[in-house]
C-alpha cells in the first residue's frame, strides 16, 4: 500500500471544474513536487488531500484511511486522518494569539489529549529541532517569514502526520534560506515521511524533488 | 445741541411708544399634557388643543390680566428647571407648593387644596386602612411629590417599600396587577385612577394635605402679585369654584382654603412635610446614603445587563456567522428589530405591555430589556470580530484536527474577543448611562434618585455634579481595566 494514492480526482470550484481526472500517488520516504503555474490547480489538490476542501469525483487514500466524494470528515475520523495528513500553509497562518510553542502544542493537548507539560515539552523539541529552539516564546508577529515557516512545519510535524504537504514553501524565504529548507525537507523524507509540495520554484524543485509532476489547467501533463 | 436735545426727546418718545406697543399680549403658560384630565391634556376632539380644569384657571388669569393665554407643552419632570430658566410666565399642571419652590421660584397664592390619598384593592379595603396597615409593603407614588415625601419617611419608620413612577396612569394598573399593594397620590389623581380602573377603592383618612399653585421665574414676582390678586378676586366672585365644579372637584375643603387666603392667612408648605433642611449641605448630606444606594442598582443592573448581552450577543453572533441561511435571515431580522426600535418602548413593552401575560417583577425586566437590547449591538461587534479573524487560520485548525467547536472556543473566539475589547468597553460605559431609562419602569437608579432630590431641593447644581462625579467613578475604573488587558495582549 502507498503511502499517498490519488484515483481519478476531480475537484469543482464555483461550478467550475479547477482539477480534472488526476491520478498519481507517493510513497515513504518520497519527496514529490507538484509544479505549474498560479491557477493550475497545485493549491487545490493540497486542499482536497488535507480534507479542507470536498472532491467532486475520484478518491483519495492516505494509508489505511481514505475520503469520498462530497465527504466531510467529523469527530473520530477527522483526528485519525489528521493524523496522517498534516499541511504547511504558504502564509503559515500561526494562530497569533498563541506563542510560536503553544501554536505547537494546542493539537497535542486539544487532539491527542497530552497533558501540558508533556505537550509544550514535545513542542519544545519540535522547534529545536527545526533550529528555532531559542524563539520558542515569541508572538507570530515577532516571527521573520523563515522561522514563522519553521514554527508551521513544527506544529505540523507535533501531529506526526505520514504525508506532509506544503504550498509554496519558498515563496516567504530569500535564495540562501531555500537551500537550508530543501535540506529539511530531506531529512524529513529520509526519516520515513512523505512530503508533497507545491512550487513553482524550479531550482528549489531540482534540490529537494524525488519526482517532479507539472500540471497545467486542473490536468497533470508531465510526470 | 438745541436740535440734538429735540432728536434725543423724540428718540425716548418713540422708543417708549414701541416698548408700549410690545407689551407682551400673550400669557404663555406652560403645563405636561400628558399628565392628562383633568388637569391639563389634549382635547379629544381637537388634539392640537389642550382641555383641563388648568387651561381654565390659565384663562382666568390671561384674562385678569388683558392678555391672550397660549400653551406651552413642558414636561412635568422639567416645569420647576424651565421656570427657573424664565422659559414661561407660568407654569399650572397640578404643581404642589413646598418650601423648595417658595425658596427657588415666585409662587402664586394656592387655588386648590388636596387630600393625600391610599387607593387599594377592594379586598385590601379592610385591611389597609392607613399607612402603619401597610408596614413591609410596597406602595407606588409619583416621584419628587409630597407623598414620595411623606412614604420615605414612612420607609424608615414602618418599613414600607415605596415605588416610584414616572406617570400617574401605571402606579393604578399595576395595583390592579398586585404588584404593588397600594397607591398614595393626590385625591384627584386618585379619583380619576379608581374610576378607570375597577376593583379599586379610595381610603376615606387623609394622609396629609397640599396645595396646587402656579410657578413663575424668581424674578416674575410682579406678575406673580398681579396673578394672586386675580386668583383671590375669583375666589370671591366664585369663578374659580365654577371651574372646580365643572371637573367635579370642589369640595368643602376649597372654601375653606380661599376664606382662609381671603382673611390674609399664609398656607404653610411645609405643614404637612417633613422639615426641610436649611442648606444645602444638610440635603447633600442625607440624600447621600440615597445617592449610593442609587449608584449601587445602576452598577448591579449594568453589569447583569452587560453580562447577558454579552451571552446572548455571543449566541446571536454564533448563530449568524455558524447557522444555517434561515437562522441567519431570522437572527438578522431580529438584531434589525431590537436596533431600529427605541430603548424606552422595549422596555414599556417588557415590563406594562407584556403584564397581562408575565408579571415580570420592574428590575428584571430592566435587566431583561437592557441586556436584550445590548446583545443586539453585541452581536454585531462580535459578527464583525469573528469574520476578521483570517480563514487560513481555521483551516489550519481544521488539518490539526481541531474540531469546529475547538477551532471556535481555542483558535477564531480568543482573537475575535481582543478585537471586540475595544468597542465592548464602549458599550459598556454607554449601558451605564442608558441604565437611566428604566426609571420608567419604576426602578430607581442614580439618575432617577438624583432628579428626586433635585427636585427636593429645587435646583441640579449639587445633585448634577454628585450624579456625574458617582457615573464617572463607575466608568473610569472600568476603562481602564479595559487598556491593561490590551495593553497585555499587545506585549
Amino acid at each position: 500500500m502507498r503511502a499517498l494514492d490519488v484515483t481519478d480526482l476531480s475537484v469543482h470550484r464555483g461550478g467550475r471544474t479547477v482539477v480534472r481526472g488526476v491520478s498519481f500517488g507517493a510513497d515513504r520516504q518520497e519527496v514529490l513536487v507538484l509544479k505549474g503555474a498560479s491557477g493550475s490547480g497545485k493549491t487545490t489538490i493540497l486542499r482536497a488531500i488535507a480534507g479542507l476542501d470536498p472532491i467532486a469525483e475520484g478518491r483519495i487514500a492516505v494509508d489505511d484511511m481514505s475520503i469520498a466524494p462530497h465527504q466531510t470528515l467529523r469527530g473520530q475520523a477527522r483526528r485519525d486522518f489528521h493524523r496522517r495528513v498534516g499541511m504547511v500553509f504558504q502564509f503559515h497562518h500561526l494562530f497569533e494569539h498563541l506563542t510560536a510553542l503553544q501554536n505547537v502544542s494546542l493539537a497535542l493537548v486539544h487532539v491527542l489529549a497530552q497533558s501540558r507539560t508533556q505537550a509544550e515539552r514535545r513542542a519544545f523539541e519540535l522547534l529545536d529541532q527545526m533550529g528555532i529552539g531559542p524563539r520558542a516564546r515569541a508572538m507570530p508577529r515577532e516571527l521573520s517569514g523563515g522561522e514563522a515557516q519553521r514554527v508551521a512545519i513544527a506544529r505540523a510535524l507535533a501531529m506526526e502526520p505520514q504525508v506532509l504537504l506544503m504550498d509554496e514553501p519558498t515563496a516567504s524565504l530569500d535564495p540562501a534560506r531555500r537551500g537550508d529548507l530543501a535540506a529539511i525537507l530531506r531529512q524529513l523524507a529520509a526519516d520515513g515521511r512523505t512530503l508533497v509540495i507545491a512550487s513553482h520554484d524550479e531550482d528549489f524543485a531540482r534540490a529537494c524533488a524525488h519526482r517532479v509532476m507539472t500540471l497545467e489547467a486542473g490536468q497533470i501533463v508531465r510526470s | 445741541m438745541t436740535r440734538h436735545a429735540g432728536f434725543i426727546a423724540v428718540s425716548v418718545l418713540l422708543l417708549s411708544i414701541a416698548v408700549v406697543g410690545q407689551e407682551p399680549r400673550e400669557l404663555l403658560w406652560a403645563g405636561d399634557a400628558e399628565g392628562g384630565s383633568p388637569f391639563v391634556e389634549a382635547d379629544p376632539s381637537d388634539p392640537a388643543r389642550v382641555v383641563g380644569f388648568e387651561v381654565e384657571v390659565a384663562a382666568l388669569l390671561a384674562e385678569g390680566l388683558g392678555r391672550r393665554p397660549r400653551f406651552l407643552q413642558v414636561g412635568f419632570t422639567s416645569l420647576d428647571a424651565a421656570a427657573a430658566r424664565g422659559d414661561f410666565d407660568v407654569a399650572l399642571s397640578g404643581i404642589e407648593d413646598s418650601p423648595a419652590r417658595q425658596s427657588r421660584l415666585a409662587v402664586t397664592i394656592p387655588y386648590y387644596e388636596f387630600k393625600e390619598v391610599l387607593t387599594v384593592r377592594d379586598v385590601d379595603a379592610g385591611r389597609f386602612r392607613t399607612l402603619p396597615d401597610l408596614r413591609g409593603r410596597r406602595v407606588a407614588t409619583l416621584g419628587a411629590t409630597l407623598a414620595y415625601d411623606i412614604l420615605v419617611k414612612a420607609q424608615s419608620e414602618l418599613g414600607i417599600v415605596p415605588v416610584v413612577y414616572e406617570d400617574d396612569v401605571h402606579p393604578y394598573t399595576d395595583l390592579v396587577l398586585g404588584r404593588v399593594d397600594a397607591v398614595m397620590l393626590d385625591d384627584v389623581l386618585a379619583e380619576r385612577g379608581v374610576r378607570r380602573n375597577p376593583g379599586l377603592t379610595n381610603q376615606s383618612t387623609a394622609v396629609g394635605v397640599g396645595h396646587y399653585v402656579g410657578i413663575a421665574a424668581p424674578q416674575n414676582t410682579a406678575l406673580r402679585d398681579q396673578m394672586n390678586a386675580i386668583l383671590l378676586r375669583a375666589m370671591q366672585d366664585g369663578r374659580l369654584e365654577a371651574i372646580f365644579r365643572r371637573w367635579k372637584m370642589w369640595n368643602d375643603d376649597q372654601p375653606r382654603l380661599y376664606a382662609r387666603l381671603a382673611g390674609g392667612q399664609q398656607e404653610d408648605a411645609s405643614a404637612e412635610q417633613p422639615a426641610q433642611p436649611s442648606s444645602a449641605w444638610d440635603a447633600t448630606m442625607r440624600y447621600l446614603p440615597a445617592l449610593f444606594r442609587a449608584a449601587v442598582i445602576t452598577l448591579l443592573l449594568s453589569s447583569l445587563s452587560m453580562a447577558l448581552a454579552v451571552a446572548i450577543g455571543v449566541l446571536i453572533a454564533s448563530g449568524r456567522v455558524y447557522g444555517p441561511p434561515p437562522l441567519r435571515a431570522l437572527l438578522t431580522a431580529w438584531v434589525e428589530l431590537i436596533r431600529g426600535t427605541p430603548l424606552l418602548l422595549q422596555l414599556f413593552v417588557l415590563y406594562f405591555g407584556l403584564a397581562a401575560v408575565v408579571q415580570l417583577p420592574a428590575f428584571l425586566a430592566a435587566l431583561i430589556g437592557l441586556g436584550l437590547n445590548y446583545a443586539a449591538y453585541e452581536s454585531e461587534i462580535y459578527r464583525g470580530a469573528l469574520e476578521a479573524v483570517p480563514a487560513g487560520q481555521l483551516d489550519a485548525a481544521r488539518v490539526l484536527g481541531l474540531s469546529e467547536r475547538q477551532a471556535f472556543v481555542l483558535v477564531r473566539g480568543p482573537q475575535a474577543f481582543r478585537l471586540a475589547l475595544a468597542p465592548m468597553t464602549n458599550d459598556f460605559v454607554a449601558l451605564l448611562k442608558d441604565s437611566s431609562l428604566v426609571s420608567v419602569i419604576t426602578v430607581v437608579e442614580l439618575t432617577k434618585q438624583t432628579s428626586i432630590f433635585a427636585a427636593n431641593i429645587g435646583s441640579w447644581v449639587l445633585p448634577g455634579a454628585l450624579c456625574a462625579a458617582m457615573y464617572l467613578a463607575l466608568s473610569l475604573p472600568l476603562a481602564r481595566v479595559a487598556r491593561r488587558l490590551e495593553r497585555t495582549w499587545k506585549r
